[in-house]
């Protein structure tokens, strides 16, 4: 079987005064019509994994490795032309600020109806009909009236929809969201998970949703990969990786992040900060700042290995929790 | 050489006088546009918030953006003047004649900021930042010096190793204790701690909220709490303040409001929390739309609009708080048995 996403091995490295190493070796893959959650901290290179799966990286300081390959084409070493096609066509990307993703002299509606436009052999009329019918969809309110509002006239939540919308303008088969609603209320983060949800559905499209925020990626994942220092350390279903982390990071990462009922506790918090790109460590990344590292912890980038569903890069990694 | 000089203002009031007492504070932005520059209206940025805060309690604030949660912050630390209401802190007035002056006020009162990089000024040392209250406070520059390797030993910055730095050579986390230590260094009493911890990993905010509970015993600090993480705030707060659009809508003891909110605002925002069990998936959204805009806010409550059991009553009055149990007051009519809220359907309702 051929997954509809495969990434193998991939790295990214950013050439400046000091070489940054954003992504190790970083390996999955996804079906068709799954949402993986891409979950990390800061600097764990999840966005620079999301954005290589588009090759958004500025070409001149960036140096890929590995094998990106997206519906059968290798990104990597596709050519410009093809590259254009490709993004916005097979595949789109959902950022966590749109006011930037948005060109603020044209109104919302102008760029929707001329990304589909773009990508499809259909006239104006159609197009636009189709644009107005996005944002009814993503449920903006008075579509008809926030077609031609410009992008510094609607609220966040709103622009936030509007670029849903022009991501799925042309019906991608797979969508990238980076961070889509860190940025949005409480309340209207949760409207607008709640709509990816459904939309996703509805379209059967694969979903790659890169967050910090463990509620978040529950919410809306299928399969979770936990990201440290630029390398996938822990990989499965979201189910089982939430009840039984294996990982030393994900159960401190799980242990540190206040959920409701924590009250009165001292929270476990994991000491240390994450690592410096620019200098990672020869073994594994979070060995500095993990109780259980040793000396072979630290000799040797530990492999991502498979037990059942799960995979985990720690060679300590406790035994899986005995049934009760 | 002694540091006497150095400790923080006596409790005044006594164990029961309330640490801050805050009634019907107001601050509207006017806006101007147009041809001659004439007035629009104005954004009620917070507008008749009045609670009290005990000394050694935590105040949780929290509410979305536009809420007035920041603007409160620097009203109480008169970073701005307000337009209307009193501050009242260990039971002398703000700013009034016989009461606490603003210079005193701040050495008993300090913010710390959301954004760690901005509060630092980037060619100083962080020693030099931390050791700069103290020295406006009139210590001499070595005891001041001593004050602010305390304060970094104590945020967890061995000194010797950090203190030289300038504020780009930390990271976030560090940056943030820096940020801690300085606030402490003039030894307040109350610490308006303002999304202080929202922009760190979560790895890293455990740590600091660890550290600001450990300071909170250590130094007998009363804090202000605000952010927009109902997790967090239910985790570290006392007792709890909702606001929405500049005005309180609730507050009450942290286990009583989050067992048993009454306004229907805070109920949507606590079900709006993000579930952490893969079994248990938020379904529906508690609510939908944008907030409004606080620019001239409809008459009568101002969650009226987006509220599913909305009636005529709440269109005709703002909504008094009542209080529902010991310390637990919500303002929305559903709450008062006296206000005349018809809880039958309306019409076509659900």
């Amino acid at each position: 079987m051929t997954s509809f996403v495969s990434v193998e091995n991939l790295s990214v490295r950013f050439h400046a005064a000091k070489p940054v190493h954003a992504v190790n070796g970083v390996s999955f893959d996804l079906a068709e019509g799954e949402v993986l959650g891409l979950l990390g901290e800061s600097g764990s290179g999840k966005s620079v994994t999301l954005r290589a799966l588009m090759r958004l990286h500025p070409d001149k300081v960036t140096r890929y490795g590995g094998a990106v390959r997206v519906d059968g084409q290798d990104v990597l070493g596709m050519a410009p032309a093809a590259l254009e096609s490709f993004r916005g066509k097979t595949c789109a990307m959902v950022f966590q600020d749109p006011i930037l993703a948005f060109d603020p002299v044209y109104s919302l509606g102008r760029q929707i109806t001329e990304t589909i436009l773009r990508h499809e052999p259909v006239d104006q009329a159609t197009a636009r009909a189709r644009a107005l019918e996005l944002l009814e969809r993503v449920q903006v309110p008075s579509a008809r009236r926030r077609y031609d509002a410009y992008p510094h006239e609607v609220s966040g939540g709103m622009r936030q929809r509007a670029m849903i919308a022009l991501a799925l303008a042309c019906r991608p088969k797979l969508l990238l969201a980076d961070e889509p609603t860190t940025a949005l209320d409480a309340t209207v983060q949760i409207q607008v998970l709640l709509l990816l949800r459904e939309l996703q559905k509805e379209m059967g499209m694969s979903v790659i949703f890169v967050t910090h925020d463990i509620g978040v990626a529950t919410e809306i994942s299928d399969r979770l990969a936990v990201m440290y220092g630029g390398r996938i350390v822990e990989q499965g279903p979201l189910a089982e990786v939430m009840r039984d982390p294996r990982h030393p990071y994900t159960r401190g990462l799980l242990a540190s992040t206040v959920t409701g009922g924590m009250r009165g506790r001292r929270l476990e918090a994991i000491p240390g900060m994450p690592p410096d790109l620019t200098l990672l460590p020869p073994g594994c990344a979070f060995a500095p700042r993990c109780g259980l590292a040793g000396d072979d912890c630290r000799a040797a980038v530990p492999p991502l290995a498979a037990t059942g569903r799960r995979q985990i890069a720690c060679i300590r990694a406790e035994a899986p929790c005995a049934p009760a | 050489m002694s540091l006497v000089l150095h400790k923080p203002a006596a409790d005044r009031g006594g164990p029961a006088q309330p640490l801050l007492i805050v009634g019907g504070l107001r601050k509207h932005f006017p806006i101007r546009g147009g041809l001659l520059g004439r007035n629009r209206g104005a954004v009620h940025a917070v507008d008749g918030v009045g609670f009290q805060v005990g000394k050694g309690e935590i105040l949780g604030v929290v509410g979305e953006s536009g809420c007035g949660k920041s603007t409160m912050a620097r009203l109480l630390a008169r970073l701005i003047e307000p337009d209307g209401g009193e501050v009242i802190f260990d039971g002398d007035g703000v700013g009034a004649a016989d009461g606490i002056s603003i210079r005193d006020l701040r050495r008993d009162l300090q913010l710390v900021f959301q954004d760690s990089f901005a509060s630092l000024n980037p060619r100083m040392t962080i020693e030099d930042s931390v050791a700069f209250g103290p020295r406006i406070q009139g210590l001499s520059a070595a005891e001041a010096m001593r004050v602010a390797h305390d304060m970094l030993g104590r945020v967890g910055l061995e000194p010797s190793r950090f203190g030289g730095r300038y504020p780009h050579e930390l990271s976030g986390g560090q940056r943030q204790r820096v940020n801690i230590a300085r606030t402490l260094a003039t030894r307040p009493r109350l610490v308006i701690l303002d999304e202080a911890v929202s922009a760190l990993d979560k790895s890293v905010q455990a740590q600091v909220l660890n550290l600001l509970l450990d300071l909170k015993a250590e130094l007998n600090l009363t804090y202000i709490f605000i952010s927009h993480d109902l997790n967090v705030v239910q985790y570290i707060s006392d007792r709890v303040l909702v606001m929405y659009l500049g005005q309180v809508v609730e507050i009450g003891p942290v286990d009583s409001l989050y067992r048993d909110a009454r306004h229907p605002y805070t109920r949507a925002l606590l079900s709006a929390v993000p579930s952490v069990d893969p079994e248990r998936r938020t379904r529906h959204s508690p609510l939908t739309g944008d907030p409004p805009s606080p620019v001239n806010p409809p008459p009568g409550c101002r969650f009226r609009q987006r509220c599913p059991h909305a009636r005529a009553v709440c269109a005709a009055a703002l909504p008094e708080p009542v209080e529902i149990a010991p310390g637990h007051r919500a303002a929305c009519f559903m709450a008062d048995p006296a206000s005349g809220y018809d809880s039958s359907p309306t019409e076509g309702g659900r």
